[in-house]
């Protein structure tokens, strides 16, 4: 069994469980039993269930569920008000236990869907609530957005009832689009299959999660998907930097420091490479190059998102592996003239270098930018929602819920439009000519 | 007398690392000694300078490690205890775990005032062990911060606590194209801050050690730590012992004290700028033969043609001939090619130094008219060669070398500024647009100031 230390201390508890109760928490040493630092709500039981009947079923105490058995019914409000007032003192009271195991708490992760009910609504909720009882730290929300082809009708409404929440609550928030996945997936068993790789490629693993456990994509790959891989893995890459050693460490609170210009442009492009294993340890400086022009294509982004016709606010950049400053270096200057970065912001990038590398591979890059290339999702998402809204379809499953009003949906609306407004702005800076600030003139 | 180190956040620990190895290796390096008594002399000042001793024999940095974050500390604390040549005394750090994340306001306002009474007690040991202080060395980067808001703070309380005592700021100029978004901000407050309470900011850059490696060093993949040991090395050069005047006898007491008083005349005027040759492969010194007019006549000429390495220098430049006219001395450009001076330090290690003619440096051309040659000049020196380089040549300057890279910072960060991206960022802890504006201001005085040399 291995040693518990720093790294592991992020994520994890080490908790002696032959004690009973809460079990005593052992801060060094040998690893006992790992108890993951996480809440899991959900309103209906199945998909808890089988994670507690899975291979991590060892790492979630039950003690640290929140679960219901009817569901939200794809409805936010029933997410966010009725189960949110109903289920308060159960969250704030367990948060604070969790709280109370950190030495020093410095963010929370929240993991949800913006298209259902539960995740969507009482996932806000939960927002909201982090900000009133743990106001000084930070919260970081990774979103799955629902694609065009969504079966949950109401989607768009609970995407946007939701989006109010983020742009008011949330410190940053990296979008995911399940047509984002859906694409790298079936790449990459395209180049699987047509053999265009020349070295040989591991079958079967995608970027995984921190606990280090290689999953299989089946037949159903959206299954695959969103039950391991992307998303922890993606999740785990953005924190790892803040538990491994390297020359130039980049931690949580410096992402939203650098990446968060203006309070509420906190949405963050991410896009992760390589995406698969490959059988070399030593890779030559052409590859990692390749590494580092993959992260700004479009087929490596997690939203369907170019970033590279878009204007850019700011661009981080984290290494993990045997990558050194002349190397990231190297490939900010390649890579600076084909990109466009916001006239007050020309040199915006933040860099990181973390010695250690993901399992399973030799080196990885994350790069996660400020780009106003996210406006498209967003407005696609509001046509999405005002074809229904100008039709009222299905509005009064919301208003009948207790403390839902029609203003709820305006001003709903006017934030993901003033939001998409300050993109536009943004945009239309672009290209122009620059104008430089005059100095401040000193008498001599 | 005895200098204290406090290393400030990634950067300053990171280097300060290298800077003891550095001292640690030079003292115990067996290339061109001179008599057993000079080194046992060089060897006695170099421990009372930057060592204490242990009962255990190994000697103990004289340093205060701080940082916000927990790895770096660790990692430095135990690779050093690992040489087996010197190690740091393990309750001279302080640490927290959460960081500044990137944000000065957070390193001054909140960490500085809320760790001010722990830090400055390790400080207090440190220099109670010293039988005569003779003043500080901090080393810190001006991009992040910790090294910049809680550095700028911590020197801000050296100032207070010790007002007799000599600080020096290392301070590190980050990459150009950026290591961090707000680097520009975060070094405006810190520079604007450190001018109020720093007897001197002696600076690298590291973009120029970058070209160092890459150039004279031939490293094909660079890393933190292959520019931290440049960076280490340049300052060994100046701070371990020398002759601070001619025919003394014993090698100088006041490494602080001497430097300011021969580079820094005026307050206002507190910018240096180091140079060092020759720099190259550690396989290439057994080949190469070095002379003192050859080095002399190259570190001159850098030093006009504001080069930052013995490579590309400009020949072209020239310093203006008196009676030229006093447009063209004058001259309003900002991008003035030749580069004056007003005091410069040159400090030679290696055999028959005592044959170097440094008349050229004493050349009243190259400096203002305040100054006498005689004063504006200053050369050390000492037979006893630096680490492994048969003879080396240093060159510290309070000139217009850092006029550029300080106009160009201040130029990006008002560019940002003017469009209040990022300031929420730090009026969320407490520094408002105002102190920003102050902040500049002050700057934009410097600027003024060297450029109307």
């Amino acid at each position: 069994k291995g040693v518990y230390d720093e790294a592991l201390s992020s994520f994890f508890r080490n908790v002696d469980t032959r004690s009973g109760g809460d079990g005593r928490d052992i801060s060094k040493g040998k690893i006992c039993s790992l108890k993951a630092r996480a809440l899991l709500i959900d309103m209906e039981e199945g998909v808890v269930n089988e994670i507690l009947q899975g291979p991590l079923r060892d790492v979630f105490d039950s003690k640290q569920l929140i679960t219901d058995v009817s569901g939200s019914g794809n409805n936010w409000a029933v997410g966010h008000k009725v189960y949110g007032c109903q289920y308060r003192e159960n969250i704030v009271e367990k948060l604070r236990k969790t709280a109370e195991h950190c030495d020093c708490l410095q963010c929370f992760f929240i993991i949800h869907s913006m298209g259902g009910g539960t995740g969507s609504g009482l996932g806000t909720f939960v927002l909201n609530l982090l900000e009133d009882e743990f106001p000084e730290v930070y919260r970081f929300v990774t979103s799955v957005y629902p694609s065009g082809e969504d079966d949950v009708i109401t989607s768009p409404y609970n995407s946007v009832l939701a989006m109010k929440e983020l742009n008011d609550h949330a410190d940053c928030v990296l979008p995911i689009e399940n047509e984002s996945l859906f694409d790298i997936v079936n790449k990459i068993h395209q180049m699987i299959s047509s053999g265009k790789l020349g070295t040989i490629v591991k079958q079967n693993s995608l970027v995984t999660s921190s606990t280090g456990s290689t999953k299989t994509v089946q037949e159903k790959p959206f299954d695959a998907m969103n039950e391991q891989g992307k998303v922890t893995g993606f999740c785990a890459v953005k924190v790892v930097s803040a538990r491994f050693e390297g020359s130039l460490n980049m931690d949580l609170n410096e992402i939203s420091m650098n990446l968060v210009p203006f309070p509420r442009l906190h949405y963050l492009v991410s896009s992760l490479t390589p995406l698969y294993t490959l059988a070399d340890v030593n890779v030559p400086s052409r590859r990692l190059d390749q590494m580092f022009s993959d992260a700004f294509s479009r087929d490596h982004q997690l939203i369907q998102a170019d970033p590279k016709h878009s204007l850019y606010l700011a661009c981080a950049l984290l290494v993990r592996g045997n990558v050194q400053v002349s190397d990231l270096r190297r490939n900010i200057e390649r890579l600076k003239p084909s990109l466009h970065f916001v006239s007050w912001n020309q040199e915006g990038w933040k860099t990181g270098l973390c010695s250690v590398p993901p399992v399973g591979h030799s080196h990885s890059l994350l790069a996660l930018a400020n780009n106003t290339c996210v406006k498209p999702t967003l407005m696609e998402l509001k046509d999405r929602f005002m074809r229904l809204y100008k039709k009222k379809a299905h509005l009064h499953h919301y208003l009948h819920i207790d403390g839902m009003e029609q203003s709820c949906f305006s001003e709903a609306l006017s934030s993901l439009s003033d939001l998409i407004e300050e993109y536009n702005e943004l945009d239309a800076t672009k290209g122009g000519p620059r104008i430089e600030p005059s100095r401040l003139k000193i008498a001599v | 007398m005895s200098v204290v180190t406090v290393q400030l956040g990634q950067c300053g620990n990171q280097i300060g690392h290298e800077v003891f190895n550095a001292i640690c290796s030079d003292v115990h390096g067996t290339h061109g000694l001179c008599s057993k008594k000079e080194n046992e002399s060089y060897h006695d000042a170099c421990k009372e300078r930057f060592f204490s001793e242990e009962k255990a024999g190994v000697p103990v940095a004289r340093a205060v490690l701080v940082d916000m974050e927990p790895k770096v500390i660790s990692q430095t604390l135990s690779i050093a205890a690992r040489s087996g040549y010197w190690k740091y005394d393990d309750r001279s750090h302080f640490c927290q775990k959460q960081g500044s994340g990137n944000n000065w306001a957070n390193g001054y306002s909140v960490h500085g005032p809320k760790h001010k009474d722990v830090i400055m007690n390790l400080v207090q040991k440190e220099a109670e062990k010293c039988d005569r202080l003779s003043g500080f060395f901090t080393i810190m980067s001006m991009a992040g911060g910790t090294g910049s808001g809680l550095g700028a703070f911590v020197t801000q309380c050296l100032r207070d606590a010790f007002p007799a005592s000599f600080i020096l700021n290392h301070v590190i100029w980050p990459y150009g194209t950026g290591e961090v978004i707000v680097q520009n901000y975060n070094s405006v407050l810190t520079l604007s801050h450190l001018y109020q309470s720093s007897d001197a900011l002696l600076v690298h850059e590291n973009d120029v050690i970058h070209k160092i490696c890459a150039q004279l060093m031939n490293i094909k993949q660079i890393s933190f730590r292959d520019v931290n040991q440049v960076i280490a090395h340049q300052l060994g050069s100046v701070f371990q012992p020398i002759y601070t005047a001619e025919g003394a006898l014993h090698y100088s007491r006041s490494p602080l004290g001497d430097l300011m008083e021969t580079l820094v005349p005026h307050p206002e005027f507190k910018m240096l700028g180091l140079r060092n040759i020759p720099q190259m492969p550690e396989n290439s010194l057994a080949y190469s033969t070095f002379s003192w007019p050859g080095l002399i006549k190259h570190l001159r000429q850098m030093l006009i043609a504001n080069a930052t390495m013995e490579e590309g220098i400009d020949w072209q430049v020239r310093p203006p001939r008196p009676g030229s006219s006093v447009l063209s001395k004058h001259s309003t450009s900002k991008l003035l090619h030749f580069n004056a001076s007003i005091a410069n330090l040159v400090i030679l290690r290696g055999k028959d130094m005592h044959s170097a003619d440094l008349g050229s440096f004493r050349d009243p051309a190259l400096y203002t008219s305040w100054l006498t040659p005689q004063d504006a000049f200053n050369l050390w020196k000492t037979p006893r060669a630096f680490n492994k380089y048969e003879k080396s040549a240093s060159l510290v300057s309070n000139s217009q070398l850092l006029l550029k890279p300080l106009d160009n910072l201040v130029g990006k960060a008002w560019n940002m500024f003017a469009s209040k991206a990022y300031i929420h960022q730090y009026t969320k802890f407490g520094i408002e647009e105002e102190d920003f504006l102050d902040s500049f201001t002050a700057l934009e005085q410097v600027i003024s100031s060297y450029t109307i040399l």
